[in-house]
């Protein structure tokens, strides 16, 4: 684990230094400039996906579900970032608590 | 540091850089505390989880990494998640370059800064190369000491819990990477939203088709071919000079 750790800090520190040391006409891409905007929305999305719906390699529907769709509706609210989490874990929290779902 | 020493000289701008910079380390502070908790609930120690805060120092990477690992992907996918996420902020640091032009032995601290909130403070304060440095650093730092309280506060205070699972914190894993992705589909124009959704809609579903055939992480990793894809395809409909 720490070497991963060791690894990955290294490699988006890398990543943020390159930023500095290389030519700014890379800056001039179109495609350079997408890509690395667009790279977060799909990952992030993804993650979304992922992290709601799989338990390991399965699909499954639990209370998560129920606390992603109250973050929705917190972030429509404009609620700050950590309202959003404390809201999305405390309903699926009670869900379960109710026994109402998994 | 010299952007400290004469802060007060310019007044009122100075000031709400200020006033901005501590609020949105207070925010993000608040947010951190939640990836401590995650980190743990993830299986990763106090001291790792730490670590990621101090030397990563990028939010989005540090939650994709843990998540990764907690989710059972194993360490080689979260390295490449955290990696592709942190991408971005090489091109946050090409757009700084000309705006805060830091000496050579600037660069290295400079760079350990450069995230979502310092680039957006430093481009915001952009009227003077003093302005944006102060913006920047001032941001930068407010939101690392912040981030790592955070970080430390909800580290410690999962590592009390028995079983993260009653208190819903698997499901503040997805809520805290939808909260890091809504600026993204909703602070552009019309178009440029409508194009950002498409991608991530489209990421999203992809991502959980392939759940049943590939091993935890890959998923994900799979999705930014929807990135690499859709920048091909409108780097090339859209004219040059469009803005994004």
């Amino acid at each position: 684990m720490w070497a991963s750790i060791l690894i990955a800090s290294l490699g988006t520190y890398v990543e943020k230094l390159l930023g500095y040391l290389l030519p700014q006409r890379i800056l001039k891409r179109e495609s350079v400039r997408r890509m690395t905007g667009l790279l977060p929305v799909s990952l992030l999305a993804a993650l979304v996906a992922v992290q709601t719906f799989a338990s390991d390699q399965a699909f499954l529907i639990d209370a998560r579900v129920l606390g992603l769709g109250v973050a929705v509706v917190a972030l429509l609210l404009r609620a700050p970032f950590l309202v959003v989490i404390l809201v999305a874990a405390a309903s699926t929290a009670l869900v379960r608590w109710l026994g109402w779902m998994p | 540091m010299g952007w400290m020493r004469n802060h007060r000289k310019s007044g009122g701008e100075s000031q709400s850089i200020h006033t901005n910079a501590l609020g949105i380390g207070i925010a993000t502070g608040a947010y951190a505390l939640s990836f401590g908790a995650i980190s743990v609930a993830s299986g990763l120690s106090v001291l790792q989880t730490q670590s990621l805060s101090l030397f990563m120092f990028t939010g989005a990477s540090q939650f994709a990494f843990v998540g990764v690992i907690g989710a059972g992907g194993g360490a080689v996918i979260a390295v490449v998640t955290a990696l592709l996420l942190g991408a971005r902020n090489s091109l946050y640091a090409l757009s700084l370059g000309p705006v805060l032009t830091p000496k050579k032995k600037e660069v290295p601290f400079t760079a350990l800064l450069t995230i979502d909130e310092s680039t957006a403070m430093a481009l915001r304060y952009n009227a003077s190369r003093k302005a944006s440095r102060r913006a920047f650093f001032a941001t930068g730092l407010s939101v690392y000491v912040f981030w790592n309280i955070g970080t430390a506060l909800g580290s410690l205070g999962a590592s009390a819990l028995s079983d993260p699972g009653v208190l819903g914190l698997d499901a503040a894993i997805p809520a805290g990477f939808l909260a890091l992705l809504w600026p993204r589909l909703t602070s552009g124009s019309g178009s440029e939203n409508r194009k950002m959704w498409t991608v991530a809609v489209a990421s999203a579903v992809l991502a959980m088709m392939l759940i049943p055939f590939l091993r935890p992480g890959l998923p994900v990793l799979f999705s930014a071919l929807v990135a690499v894809a859709a920048s091909l395809l409108w780097s090339k409909a859209s004219p040059p000079s469009e803005e994004n």
